[in-house]
């Protein structure tokens, strides 16, 4: 690993620190993109998280880790915060935080789920509901290194309301394929029926094994044991597959 | 210097000590996958090296000449018993840690006698884990992990390894003894998470 965002000293990268909330606005209904200004903010790869407490006046606090959304780009850090019913942290988040308002985070996390500039392989990026987030920090960091690696990106949600970056992902981005597939409520017309991430879908919208790409698969937990079995199936080398699950809580 | 957040707080009951499925035990069950190791203390040392293999070593006189925490913690084992309030002393893994040079995000821990647990690396930061030497004012008697074991009270019993001789940092997850056998990865008490699937 080249970077120097990766490699630092543990006690300098997971120090607290206080940042402040510059800009907000809203992805979906339940996702919002918070946009911090984080001082001495030491860089970060596409795929890396971040952790975020919150302290109550009584000093309880509350801790969850989110993915980067954002690309690097000076001292500025996005999160996209999914709304977790009965969540702890995310209601907060979401509702209550006004820019201007601080909290604490610390990072980037992560040496493993991430993509660097220097690399040039085929990249299948597969995405289930919010664990686009990391998926998107890939994309923007591709685009903003000015890389020609080829990606293509397999989106699957629920529904169409529920497609997060929908107007930037809509752009065209020269070298990047998305698909989406939708789970429950399909487009009126869509070619294929509303269901659950196939074979035929990799198959059809990814990369065939022998390209030997790069796959990065983010999501809840069942999407992705279920995404990673169909694609070692299709042949694909299990070393080359990189997950990340989303635990069952979160908040 | 912490930023207290206006208008947020605590939302879980604060008076339930007991994770799903535990029940309270006053004295303090026994679980090894095997023979209680005999460890000299003249030749222990603990150990942390990282993904390219370069290697932080402490020696029982060196550990001991570290400075200690006396965490007060609650236990929460796998096989459902749960005891508050144990007190222990050790020495933080941050402390350990602070100069560890990384990008790793997992840690395999090793013991005297092979045993082995995984767990990210995260949960050993943060004031969240400690080498144990002592519990309840006494030295650490061999069949609790003595002479020294890990301490992550909140995870299950099993991840806070006995007669703890080393740390490995990856940058990939390696499943460890238990885990390779079916319980769960990582072994959130409050998660119920005890084996895999859960």
């Amino acid at each position: 690993m080249a970077g120097t965002a990766l490699l630092g000293r543990l006690s300098e990268r997971l120090r607290w620190r206080a940042c402040t909330l510059v800009e907000e606005r809203n992805e979906t209904s339940s996702a919002r993109t918070l946009v911090f200004d984080v001082p001495d903010w030491p860089g970060h790869f596409g795929g890396q998280h971040v952790d975020v407490r919150l302290t109550a006046e009584d000093g309880y606090s509350a801790q969850r880790s989110y993915s980067i959304a954002s690309a690097e780009a000076g001292g500025r850090l996005e999160l996209t915060v999914q709304r977790v019913a009965e969540g702890e942290v995310s209601p907060y988040l979401i509702d209550q935080l006004a820019v201007g308002d601080q909290i604490e985070l610390r990072g980037p996390v992560g040496g493993w789920f991430v993509w660097q500039p220097e690399q040039t392989e085929p990249v299948l990026l597969v995405a289930g509901g919010s664990g686009l987030v990391p998926l998107m920090a890939m994309i923007r960091a591709r685009r903003a290194a000015g890389s020609r690696a080829p990606f293509r990106l397999i989106y699957s949600v629920r529904s169409p309301g529920d497609r997060i970056y929908l107007a930037e992902l809509r752009r065209l981005d020269p070298g990047l394929d998305t698909t989406f597939l939708y789970t429950r409520e399909a487009p009126d017309g869509w070619p294929r029926p509303a269901g659950r991430l196939d074979a035929e879908d990799l198959a059809r919208a990814g990369w065939p094994p022998d390209f030997e790409p790069t796959v990065y698969v983010c999501g809840p937990t069942g999407f992705v044991e279920h995404a990673a079995d169909l694609l070692v199936d299709l042949g694909h080398d299990a070393e080359r597959i990189r997950t990340e699950r989303f635990g069952p809580s979160g908040g | 210097m912490t930023v207290i957040s206006r208008g947020f707080h605590r939302r879980r009951p604060v008076d339930e000590k007991l994770p799903p499925g535990q029940y309270e035990t006053r004295d303090f069950p026994v679980l090894s996958a095997g023979p209680t190791p005999r460890i000299d203390l003249d030749t222990w040392s603990f150990d942390i090296s990282n993904e390219s293999g370069a290697k932080r070593s402490w020696s029982w006189a060196q550990m001991m000449a570290l400075p200690y925490e006396t965490p007060v913690v609650d236990l929460h084992c796998v096989t459902k018993w749960s005891k508050f309030g144990t007190r222990w002393q050790g020495v933080s893994l941050d402390v350990l840690l602070a100069d560890v040079e990384t990008s790793a995000d997992y840690a395999l821990v090793h013991s005297y006698g092979g045993y082995t647990t995984n767990l990210p690396l995260d949960d050993l930061l943060d004031g969240k884990a400690w080498i144990a030497y002592r519990y309840d004012g006494e030295d650490l008697p061999p069949q609790h992990g003595g002479p020294a074991r890990l301490l992550v009270p909140h995870l299950y019993l099993w991840k806070s390894a006995k007669w703890v001789h080393g740390i490995e940092l990856k940058l990939q997850d390696e499943p460890g003894f238990w885990e390779t056998a079916g319980y769960n990865n990582y072994g959130d008490p409050w998660r119920e998470q005890r084996y895999w699937g859960d």
